[in-house]
């Protein structure tokens, strides 16, 4: 999710807080930290809706149970989070377990206001704060020791959940908790220099692996509860129509089916639920459900229909995002110093491994939620509204993800309205919504179909002496509470982004967008608008470069502003690191590169690239980034390995989700297919610029320079230039 | 309705379920075993696989009608296996996993894999495990890994 | 393996034997004489029966030249990566058992029989572009390895695959997988009639 007007380097803590601890029945000590932030809304929540929730929770046998504030859904954050507040902490790491906090004021995120995971932001926004956590933490144990050995705090010294006196005395974390709850809080604590560190800056291996490797971790779909029943919905099959009748004899007859009743639904829609007491059996009545539905005044979206709509207005100007210098350059330009190129892209599924699924018990005055949810302050204040509770009757649990890339963050909660809507129907029963693959394929929450038209009079240096670019394709944040922060002059920043700030020196730059409505619900994935921004500069910037003549790399430098210090970094990294294979391919093979800046991070992508049965075969990528203060190397160089395959998406033959009078056409992955193993690269070498600067982003930043790296590398195998996503045909 | 006896993991059980059942929904949901992942319900994905008479199966395709007597190893078994535990244990010190949904059925063909060409070379590799889906993009982590592992048992 | 072309020479006396053939034939049928010509067409006949079979969607996606299987009646290549394997069985992790399981599973829509698996590479019926072998060639390589000891009528009439051809179940939408041109029993009956004749082969155009 983009966050381009809001994130910085840093993200202390520069509002009121204040810290509140207690210690529990069972013993321990339980730090909590209280927030004052604005929501999204500019409403200051008052301090009494906070509940009193815990970050650090010290058991008596040592165990140390952090809350981990947003998600985990592969990006390592239940890892990396614990592991800097156990550093501040000198928490022995061993003992330490992250958990998923629940719904709470206490665990939003520092900067967006609202408990959520995205925007690449889970170290970037809680670094600072986990580290403060940490460091109170340890300040108070030390506190408590100085008291109970009648000596100074600083004569102490802390390590491996140990705290050690100036005569030899030591007392373990455990046992000082009790007491340490009763210290003050401090306002401030020094934190660590980073050459004290012990985890933050280490490769340190995921905490969540074994349970993951051994059938053992619980995913939302897993939950089982007494007396629980499984939901299905059929959706209709055109977004916003209304079943005109529905003949459910056939499946009301099956033996464990519930009810069936119509639900509302996304887009206006409405749907019908089966309620079943297991998934196969809620599967099968729903398949022998027949529903005629009532498309009347529906906006019927069709995919060759849009891309001729989408092409004519992209031959117009649009809303201006950007308009520096003028365009004279382009206008006078004789045709042959000009580059006219036009764009389309495909609308895509995100197809996180988990399909969705939340499950809630409504007991009239209160319920109780179980959601791998990446939007736990909008899920529970939408469940909420649907059963007529306050949202601080709503206990919601976050349950691990199995994937997400943006779909599990959805403003208007459409999933969790679905099966508020069906616990409301029965009432004491735990009911458990599942979307099948094929409602996951077919339902909706696109990255947006775009076409872009891009316009570049050349100067004779080779470099572009003007540029008028034109987008054309749904606003994902329109009609959303990000609405407002996110457009300007009608322009969503997330659609133009990657190209309206580009690095890339164009004095004379204009740059505008249409954003026609479609009955198509959009949402971000996973780096949003750089999924096609990115493609389409790093491409047209190549096909500049080879015009030019020059070396993909060395044009790239050579427009680059100089103040771009990161970007050109990570270029300079991967040259250096790519120079040797990339001067000795193979026969068939050739070389790509991409770079591009993103959620404050700098990525540079070199890929050796042949054509293996008519279809891109990656031998090796290797990739430069830039992301401030590295907080676990590990996790980051798995980020851009993962990060990198998932682009791919975009290019392999079967990844678009296409529409034909209303409906899409596709629904499962046979049709709709994301990579594969022979898909990917073969090898993805990963090198960081080494940076104490604050952390910035590691989720998105991959994604975007890997689709235009290998189209270039194609481009150079096989002449063409390809404008169109997916490829199809090389 | 018909009941069937099962061994799971070298443990008899018994499952009163409609015959269409497949058996990935009989493990998850009457053997409450949910190791095993829904991820398509196509065969495409391999979230499901077990393994049935030593064959890696996809569980979410296969009726329970089907099963017959062949004796049936999940994810929740397969460390009970000296291969099993290798590749679990070149998973974690490779830190494969990034959301983990996938990793049960990456696991349950890698070890199909080593069982039956315990040195594979990366051709073997991607012939086996290229039909099992990650979305997160574990892939090369996995090649290396059941190198790792090979490399162990040998 | 096919025989390599017949030379012109060798064309043109087989030209000469037919036309010899066809014309006794003839006279021996209209005076009620040895049926060889006659059977022989009958066998020709049959023979051609037996391709419209042997390269309906049913069969001929398992009877590939290259290292995959095709499906569905567009005969598109195999999805999810898919391969021959070395004995026609796929590969481990990915054997044509991880999914086919000894009978049709319609609940799930995918297909099966006994020991599900591909057609050797002598059993090829298409080239290595996919596309379907002419009639001649086809039954040129089925009557060469019958002398070499296939029992077609066996074949056809016991396997449990070419079985399944007749049978094949549904797919997941529920809908009918379509059946071959011929019953079962007409597939066997024409095999029947095509071996009793000579196992004779058309030209190639």
């Amino acid at each position: 999710m983009s966050g381009t007007s809001v994130i910085g380097k840093e993200s202390g803590l520069s509002r009121r807080s204040f810290l509140r601890v207690s210690a529990t029945a069972a013993g321990g000590l339980i730090v909590s930290l209280y927030l004052d932030f604005p929501l999204v809304a500019q409403q200051k929540p008052s301090a009494k809706t906070y509940p009193p929730d815990a970050f650090v929770h010290i058991k008596p046998d040592g165990a140390i149970i952090i809350q981990v504030n947003r998600l985990e859904f592969g990006q390592g954050v239940q890892t990396a989070l614990p592991a800097v507040l156990a550093d501040e902490m000198d928490a022995d790491w061993s003992r330490v377990v992250g958990e998923l906090a629940p719904a709470a004021d206490v665990y939003k995120d520092p900067v967006f206001g609202i408990q959520m995971v995205g925007g690449s932001g889970s170290i970037a926004h809680s670094f600072q704060q986990y580290r403060e956590l940490g460091a109170k933490t340890r300040a108070m144990l030390v506190a408590a020791a100085a008291e109970r050995w009648k000596v100074r705090p600083e004569q102490c010294r802390t390590e491996a959940s140990l705290v050690h006196g100036p005569g030899g005395q030591s007392a373990t974390y455990a046992s000082l908790a009790e007491a340490a709850a009763r210290m003050p809080v401090p306002e401030t604590v020094p934190l660590k220099k980073p050459s004290e560190f012990r985890l933050i800056g280490k490769e340190t291996r995921r905490l969540d692996s074994r349970a993951k490797c051994d059938g053992s971790v619980k995913f939302g779909l897993d939950l089982d509860l007494p007396g629980m029943k499984v939901a299905l919905v059929a959706h209709p099959p055109v977004f916003g129509a209304w079943p005109k009748t529905v003949d459910d004899k056939q499946a009301r007859s099956m033996p464990g089916v519930v009810d069936i009743f119509e639900i509302p639904t996304l887009a206006k829609g409405k749907a019908v639920a089966v309620v079943a007491d297991k998934f196969w059996t809620a599967k099968q009545a729903r398949d022998r459900l027949q529903i005629d539905w009532n498309f009347n005044g529906l906006d019927k979206p069709d995919t060759s229909q849009l891309s001729q709509d989408y092409k004519k207005l992209a031959a117009t100007p649009g809303n201006v995002a950007v308009n520096r210098g003028d365009l004279k350059a382009l206008d006078t330009s004789a045709a042959s110093d000009r580059i006219l190129a036009e764009y389309e892209f495909p609308f895509l599924a995100h197809t996180p491994m988990e399909p969705l699924n939340t499950t809630v018990r409504f007991d009239g005055d209160r319920a109780e939620v179980w959601a791998p949810s990446q939007f736990q302050t909008f899920d529970q204040m939408a469940i909420a509204e649907v059963l007529g509770l306050t949202p601080d009757r709503v206990v919601f649990h976050t349950e691990m993800a199995g994937g997400g890339f943006g779909r599990r963050a959805v403003p208007d909660s459409h999933v969790q309205r679905e099966a508020a809507a069906i616990a409301k129907r029965l009432k004491g029963t735990p009911v458990k919504l599942v979307w099948t693959r094929e409602d996951d394929v077919q339902g909706g929450y696109y990255r947006p179909m775009y076409v872009h038209r891009v316009e570049v009079a050349v100067g004779a240096d080779g470099l572009p002496s003007a540029w008028r670019h034109v987008i054309v394709g749904q606003s994902i944040v329109a009609g959303t509470p990000f609405a407002a922060m996110l457009t300007k002059n009608g322009v969503d920043e997330t659609v133009v982004e990657g190209v309206a700030d580009t690095h890339y020196e164009i004095a004379n730059f204009h740059v505008s967008a249409h954003q026609p409505t479609v009955n198509v619900p959009v949402l971000w994935w996973r780096s949003v608008g750089n999924t096609h921004t990115a493609f389409v500069m790093e491409t047209v910037i190549d096909e500049l470069a080879i015009r030019a003549n020059s070396d993909p790399i060395a044009y790239r430098r050579k427009l680059l502003n100089s103040e771009a210090k990161n970007l050109i970094g990570v270029l300079d990294l991967m040259d250096q690191k790519s120079a040797a294979w990339r001067k000795n391919l193979v026969q068939g093979h050739a070389v790509g590169v991409a770079c591009h800046e993103c959620f404050g991070t700098s990525v540079a992508c070199a890929v050796d690239v042949s054509i293996e049965n008519q279809k891109p075969r990656i031998h090796r990528a290797t990739v430069a980034l830039d992301c401030g203060r590295a907080v676990n190397p590990l996790t980051v160089e798995s980020q851009f390995q993962g990060g990198v395959s998932f682009g791919l998406s975009q290019i392999v033959p079967r990844g678009a989700i296409t529409f034909k009078d209303g409906y899409v056409e596709q629904n499962n992955f046979d049709a709709y297919t994301p990579p594969y193993m022979a898909d990917a690269p073969t090898a993805v070498d990963v090198h960081i610029v080494p940076s104490d600067a604050a952390p910035s982003g590691c989720g998105e930043p991959p994604v975007p320079v890997i689709s235009p790296a290998v189209a270039n590398a194609l481009s150079r195998l096989t002449g063409k230039r390809y404008r169109s996503l997916p490829i199809t045909t090389l | 309705m018909q009941t069937y006896k099962l061994t799971v993991n070298g443990q008899a059980k018994e499952v009163t379920v409609d015959p269409s059942t497949p058996l990935l929904w009989v493990l998850r949901e009457e053997l409450k075993m949910t190791g095993t992942k829904y991820g398509c319900g196509i065969s495409a994905c391999g979230a499901c696989t077990v393994h049935l008479a030593g064959i890696a199966t996809r569980s979410c395709v296969v009726p329970i009608s089907l099963v017959g007597d062949r004796a049936i190893v999940t994810i929740e078994g397969i460390g009970e296996d000296r291969v099993g535990r290798a590749v679990q244990d070149a998973w974690i010190s490779e830190d494969v996993v990034q959301c983990g949904y996938c990793q049960s059925g990456q696991i349950m063909s890698a070890v199909a894999l080593l069982k039956s060409i315990a040195k594979p070379n990366d051709a073997n590799v991607e012939a086996s495990m290229g039909g099992n889906l990650c979305r997160c993009g574990t892939y090369v982590r996995i090649r290396k890994a059941i190198m790792t592992a090979s490399q162990r048992l040998a | 393996m096919l025989r390599p072309r017949a030379s012109r020479m060798q064309r043109a006396a087989v030209l000469v034997v037919t036309v010899l053939m066809w014309s006794s034939s003839h006279m021996a049928a209209a005076q009620g004489g040895t049926p060889t010509e006659a059977s022989k067409q009958a066998g020709l006949a049959a023979w051609q029966q037996m391709y419209s079979v042997l390269t309906n969607p049913r069969c001929i996606n398992c009877h590939t030249a290259t290292d995959y299987p095709e499906q569905g009646d567009d005969r598109h290549r195999h999805l999810f990566n898919v391969v021959r394997g070395p004995g026609g069985k796929g590969v481990p992790g990915l054997n044509c058992a991880t999914c086919h399981q000894g009978a049709n599973a319609d609940s799930t829509g995918v297909p099966g029989a006994y020991n599900w698996h591909l057609a050797p590479l002598s059993m090829r019926w298409q080239d290595g572009n996919d596309k379907i072998l002419p009639s001649a060639d086809i039954c040129r390589s089925v009557s060469d390895q019958s002398k070499e000891g296939l029992d077609i009528v066996h074949h056809h009439q016991q396997e449990p695959l070419v079985l399944w051809a007749f049978e094949p179940g549904r797919r997941r939408d529920g809908t009918a997988r379509a059946r071959p041109p011929l019953t079962h029993e007409e597939f066997v009956s024409a095999t029947r009639t095509w071996v009793e004749a000579g196992m004779p082969c058309p030209s190639n155009p």
